[in-house]
């Protein structure tokens, strides 16, 4: 789970606009899962996400990590990130 | 070059004509004017005269294949049409028959063989599918209510109720089969398609292929906004390799000649494809594919031409139409001519 690899189909744009080619499907997403997935695209891995996370933002770990692994869940079940 | 385009009812189930007749207008290799072939006075396409300079009434085929062409020839003989490209359903039978005789006046079609048009018709497509190792969904043919009841051993519920030619209804339960069976037979006649349900998103095909088995495009959308008569109002090119390739493989196992339409399903379960349906003409949205960087109208009238052309190797995604209703305003004298004389001449 530490590598995370976003879909080579996904074009996200600087607004938080997402967009799956394969499929034509369109999401919205907020500044904090864009940082999230521009982080994932930048080949970040699990724990240096989570580490920026913690630092740049008022949140207890326990929390964080259930919240980024719901997440991550999510990029998952809508095909978003790929070998995961 | 004047180029002979049907389907102008551009209304709220469009006929392809306007967009093919956009793709065409546009391509620059070659200029045209185009004549409008209309079934009804009240074909919008053809009161819009920066597309149709002019537009002729003709007969339905069913009026008969000979009434069709003595009107066909009347047009020829005062317009002197290069090309004619039909592109609704249900004339396509006729045009491709008339197509010999066509030639002879020198009007050049790029058409379906009737045998290619049978095949893929919606009685047919599964067998031909099934022989090629292309998945379709479970399909049988119903004519009586005994058929009907024979279903529920074949099937599980819900169930997609086919009519032959258009429409399509989903039935959860016998009873509901039956309703859809009733309406869609009154409508369209015997037989009736029953088609096994599968769950997942529907994917759709612009394709044109050159009657030897090559594609000269492929273009893939996703619908995004489907109106209550189950058309797309608004969608998407998207790309999925498997998709094109399936794509290209259908177009190539029945050498199709013309523009296509293939509708696909792709299954939740399995990520898997399975076509429903191969429609024998370019769909309404194909100028979508023409914005997308594949002009597949202009290229069918190169190949009516003769012309040998380089199929298109990629397209844009992330294109997307959406498509709108907009009062054209004419003059009541345009439809006086058109109704009293079954033709018009755009200023």
């Amino acid at each position: 789970m530490d590598k995370l690899n976003i879909s080579p189909n996904l074009a996200i744009s600087d607004n938080g606009f997402l967009f799956l080619s394969t499929t034509g499907e369109t999401f919205t997403v907020n500044e904090i899962a864009k940082t999230i997935l521009k982080e994932i695209k930048n080949g970040n891995d699990y724990k240096s996400i989570f580490k920026r996370l913690l630092n740049e933002y008022d949140i207890d770990e326990k929390t964080l990590e259930k919240d980024l692994a719901d997440f991550i869940n999510q990029l998952n079940i809508y095909n978003l990130i790929e070998n995961y | 070059m004047k180029i002979a385009v049907t389907g102008l009812n551009n209304v709220d189930n469009p006929g392809p004509g306007v967009p093919v007749i956009r793709g065409i207008k546009e391509f620059t290799e070659f200029k045209s004017e185009i004549i409008g072939l209309i079934y009804d006075a009240l074909e919008p396409g053809s009161y819009i005269d920066s597309l149709v300079s002019g537009s002729y009434i003709i007969p339905y085929p069913s009026g008969g294949l000979d009434l069709l062409f003595e009107r066909l020839k009347y047009i020829h003989r005062k317009e002197n049409i290069e090309v004619i490209v039909p592109t609704l359903d249900a004339e396509l039978f006729a045009f491709a028959k008339l197509a010999p005789k066509l030639k002879e006046l020198g009007i050049k079609t790029f058409l379906p063989s009737t045998e290619q048009l049978i095949l893929r018709g919606k009685d047919k497509l599964a067998s031909f599918c099934k022989q090629n190792d292309i998945l379709v969904p479970k399909n049988i043919l119903v004519t009586s209510r005994q058929d009907v009841y024979n279903i529920s051993s074949e099937f599980e519920f819900p169930v997609v109720v086919k009519g032959i030619f258009y429409d399509a209804k989903i039935a959860n339960n016998l009873d509901e089969v039956f309703s859809a069976f009733y309406s869609l037979s009154s409508k369209w006649g015997l037989p009736i398609v029953i088609q096994q349900f599968i769950s997942g998103d529907e994917y759709n095909v612009s394709t044109l292929g050159d009657g030897n088995g090559n594609s000269i495009g492929n273009v893939a959308m996703k619908k995004l906004y489907i109106t209550d008569k189950g058309k797309g109002w608004s969608g998407v090119t998207i790309y999925d390799e498997k998709l094109i390739e399936l794509s290209k493989n259908i177009v190539k196992k029945i050498k199709w000649k013309s523009g296509a339409e293939l509708e696909f399903i792709k299954e939740n379960k399995t990520n898997k494809y399975y076509l429903l349906e191969m429609n024998p003409r370019f769909p309404a949205w194909v100028y979508l594919a023409v914005a997308a960087g594949q002009n597949l109208p202009a290229s069918l009238v190169q190949l009516a031409l003769g012309k040998n052309i380089e199929p298109y190797k990629s397209y844009e995604v992330g294109k997307l139409f959406i498509r709108y209703s907009w009062d054209l305003i004419t003059d009541l004298k345009q439809f006086e001519k058109i109704t009293v004389n079954g033709e018009i001449q755009n200023d």
